[in-house]
């Protein structure tokens, strides 16, 4: 759609709808696939969480919805701090100031990808602990260890696989 | 971005018409205005997403298909 832009983002919602978050955190979740990938959306709907590694890969990020950030380091994977920050929207008190959950993990990916420094600076930070359980993140970084791996040998043996079928 | 919704379509139109723009550049005014971020999604041939903070609507890249706008972030 070369040459052609499109603005999204709201309008207001009616006052009682028991079946709206639903739809929202639906809608939420096809808008964070169209935006992350294929490969960090898998990761968010299999483990509940994506990572994000900035260039040199030397710490990285766990982003949960509507939780802190956490921070971690790339090689050891200790627990480096929490940044608690959130996306309230004010604009409309009466439609709620929440975020669905995909959406509040997009807006920490589009913010932290886009602008790292702005988006710590915004943000409160913590020693590990404060808000997420250190232990549930040390669990999800070793299911992220395995994730990571199982995910490589999957694509290894696609890639074997099409290069045999490719020499027939 | 909108507590109980998702995502919903504010404006649409042809970059490259005059009208369509200034439709665009008055509707991303007002977004910033009302305190959102403004976010526009890119990947790669490689197949690697990243996404463009934008605060101007001069930097949104001529071929953006969409911006994304989100509340600003606050500490908690």
């Amino acid at each position: 759609m070369l040459g052609s832009r499109r603005f999204r983002a709201r309008p207001r919602p009616p006052a009682y709808d028991p079946g709206r978050e639903r739809r929202a955190e639906i809608r939420a979740r096809e808008l964070l696939r169209s935006v992350v990938g294929e490969e960090a959306f898998a990761m968010y709907a299999e483990l509940g969480f994506i990572a994000v590694r900035p260039e040199g890969g030397e710490y990285g990020y766990l982003l949960y919805p509507h939780r802190s950030i956490v921070a971690f380091d790339g090689r050891s994977s200790d627990l480096l701090s929490e940044y608690c920050v959130g996306f309230p929207d004010t604009s409309d008190p009466g439609g709620g100031t929440r975020l669905p959950d995909s959406d509040d993990v997009l807006a920490k990916w589009m913010a932290l990808r886009g602008d790292e420094r702005r988006l710590i600076g915004d943000s409160n930070m913590h020693l590990p602990g404060r808000h997420v359980d250190p232990g549930q993140v040390r669990r999800d970084l070793h299911r992220l260890s395995q994730w990571e791996g199982r995910r490589r040998s999957e694509g290894g043996a696609r890639r074997h696989e099409s290069g045999r079928a490719a020499a027939q | 971005m909108k507590p109980g919704h998702g995502d919903v379509l504010l404006a649409e139109g042809d970059i490259d018409l005059i009208a369509d723009e200034e439709r665009l550049v008055a509707e991303f005014r007002r977004q910033l205005e009302e305190g959102m971020w403004a976010a526009v999604p890119t990947s790669d041939a490689g197949g690697r997403h990243e996404a463009l903070m934008v605060r101007e609507f001069d930097e949104i890249p001529r071929d953006a298909a969409r911006v994304i706008f989100f509340p600003r972030a606050a500490g908690g």
